[in-house]
């Protein structure tokens, strides 16, 4: 009897088995991290975060835009800035068009102004779709003047990075845009403008080397890829195999370059309570109690 | 002086030396006299040396900037500076000699000099680190900077290297913020700056120790965001094609004028500096003193805002 119990359950779960075939195969996804499997929506309820073993997905820069400020508020500004060839680098302007139809119109950076918690703030979010976010003459020229228009507004700046480093195409004016970045961070540090730098899957080269690093406080994504030099070259180097979880998040917050390792979840919540410390602002009131 | 020349596109005048040698020796051997026709060979000498280096192609340069006889900053701090005192260490983990920096004079005015420092032979290079820095090399480049604009000292920074070193100590201990701080800080030195590529720029570990008031370049220096290896291997994947690439990168000190990234350049003797790094330091001499007397007519912080407007206007764009 027991037998036939079984498989008179059996049956139950075959039929729900049915209905759930009835979801279109493509609104199924695997994390790469753990192989769980869920749907779509779950994924991106949990903001591209794996609900199983925690995996922090990439996310397009919109997606952060989302996150980041209050609805409504974002305004983007020099979405008119265009990439030239200015080394008339061979296949250079068949890649920025490419760029442009897979990543858009803004080059490797969004940048704009906008409110987050009330607190109006600038904001630039590397489009890691567009060259692999790599850092050129335009990416360079918007992050520069949204450093100055928080200098000259008094306003904080939030950059949020996802980037191979520097385009090799721009040549020599792609390294110098390093110098231009940090020329106007540096007035912000002068002038007491908080600016917190966002690490994100990947960040390394170039732009790790110069403004990335340098924020009042950096705050990275787990298991985001962070470091200078790129691990096929650090193992032709060394000639040896890399430690397990070198150059993540994790290894930087371990030895001491970061200031914490934050999950999306609460990326927001924490960006904008160190603004408000940063900016001498009341408490939300939701941390206004002893913590 | 024949071992001077150690590069493909030199062989033609290694023969020639040879045969000068060879003239000589026969000259003296059997008595005869040999002056017009030693003075035809080293005319000829002297005009293939002159055409060759007339027509250096970008990678040939990046061959001669690579040379292992070209002057180091050791050598130019014993050349051209006087009262040369090194000092060493970053206060705070070890002192790394890929880097080396101190006080000196130049023209009799104290300078502080920091520039990177590459090897001559294998035993020296293992302790050089090839002129690949760890963080610590940037860090006490800071800290030397810093030292100098305190007491009112002109820094002046000799660049020559393949890059920041690529390994696991070095990103352990922070390369990225090591350079970058050093890019920022300098960006904001209260006191005259003077960049000088030497021999090679190689990208970050380059600029880390590049950001000034002036920079000027050895003429067959090399300045570049990769290198020529390192861009072929990516674009092409393909190591061997480093000639295409440095055709490509746009990375000679004309190049630099041309992008309006560099002050100016400074002339090497034909052949290059290894083969007179006397006539080589005189050139560098004379226009670092140069540099120096402008920029130390200017307050520092109207240095500081003339830097920051001099960066700002890098880079090509347009506006849609």
């Amino acid at each position: 009897m027991a037998v036939m119990a079984w498989f008179k359950k059996e049956r139950k779960p075959r039929t729900s088995q049915r209905e759930r075939l009835e979801i279109p195969p493509d609104a199924w996804e695997k994390c790469d991290g753990c192989g769980h499997i869920d749907l779509r929506e779950k994924f991106e309820k949990a903001l591209n975060v794996c609900p199983e073993c925690g995996r922090h997905r990439r996310i397009g820069a919109e997606g952060y835009i989302e996150l980041l400020t209050d609805p409504g508020t974002w305004r983007e500004l020099w979405a008119n800035l265009r990439s030239t060839d200015p080394l008339r680098f061979e296949h250079y302007p068949e890649r920025l068009v490419s760029a442009r139809k897979k990543g858009g119109e803004a080059d490797g950076i969004y940048t704009g102004t906008a409110r987050l918690d009330g607190l109006p703030f600038n904001l630039g979010v590397m489009n890691f779709s567009f060259m692999g976010g790599s850092m050129g003459s335009v990416v360079g020229e918007k992050i520069a003047r949204l450093a100055r228009r928080s200098h000259e507004k008094k306003i904080p700046l939030v950059l949020v990075s996802a980037s191979g480093g520097a385009r090799m195409q721009e040549g020599v004016l792609s390294l110098m845009q390093m110098a231009k970045t940090s020329a106007a961070i540096a007035l912000l540090n002068r002038d007491c403008i908080p600016y917190i730098s966002i690490l994100t899957d990947p960040t390394t080269g170039g732009v790790s080397a110069s403004f990335a690093m340098q924020g009042d406080v950096i705050l990275a994504e787990p298991g985001a890829l962070i470091g200078f030099a790129g691990q096929r070259v650090i193992k032709q180097t060394i000639g040896q195999d890399l430690p397990e979880g070198f150059q993540t998040a994790e290894f930087l917050l371990e030895h001491g370059q970061i200031d914490d390792v934050v999950p999306r979840a609460s990326l927001r919540d924490t960006t904008a309570r160190l603004l408000r410390h940063m900016k001498g602002q009341r408490p939300q009131a939701e941390h206004a109690e002893l913590s | 002086m024949a071992s001077a020349y150690s590069l493909e596109f030199e062989k033609p005048l290694l023969e020639l030396e040879r045969q000068i040698e060879d003239l000589k020796r026969i000259g003296t051997e059997r008595q005869i006299d040999i002056e017009g026709e030693l003075e035809g060979l080293q005319a000829k000498l002297e005009a293939l040396r002159a055409e060759i280096y007339r027509n250096l192609t970008p990678i040939q340069r990046v061959m001669v900037a690579r040379h292992p006889r070209r002057p180091y900053t050791l050598d130019y701090l014993s050349t051209i500076f006087t009262d040369f005192i090194e000092l060493h260490g970053d206060r705070l983990y070890l002192d790394d000699p890929a880097v080396v920096g101190g006080w000196a004079r130049l023209a009799g005015t104290s300078v502080m000099v920091i520039g990177h420092q590459k090897g001559r032979d294998t035993k020296e290079n293992l302790k050089r680190n090839f002129g690949m820095p760890h963080p610590e090399g940037y860090r006490k480049a800071l800290r030397l900077m810093k030292l100098g604009a305190k007491f009112g000292a002109p820094v002046i920074t000799l660049i020559d290297t393949p890059g920041a070193y690529p390994g696991l100590g070095a990103e352990e201990r922070g390369q990225s913020e090591a350079l970058a701080r050093n890019i920022l800080e300098m960006s904001g030195l209260p006191t005259p700056s003077i960049a000088v590529v030497i021999g090679e720029g190689g990208s970050g570990g380059a600029l880390a120790l590049g950001v000034a008031d002036r920079i000027l370049m050895l003429e067959n220096s090399v300045y570049s965001v990769i290198s020529p290896e390192g861009c072929a291997a990516i674009l092409w994947k393909d190591a061997s094609q480093r000639e295409r690439a440095a055709e490509a990168l746009k990375l000679t000190a004309d190049d630099l004028l041309r992008l309006k990234v560099i002050d100016e350049i400074v002339t090497e003797p034909v052949g290059g500096a290894h083969v007179d790094p006397d006539a080589t330091g005189e050139a560098l001499r004379d226009a670092l003193i140069r540099h120096m007397t402008e920029l130390r007519k200017i307050r520092p912080e109207k240095l500081v805002r003339r830097r920051a407007e001099k960066y700002a206007a890098m880079g090509a764009y347009t506006e849609a």
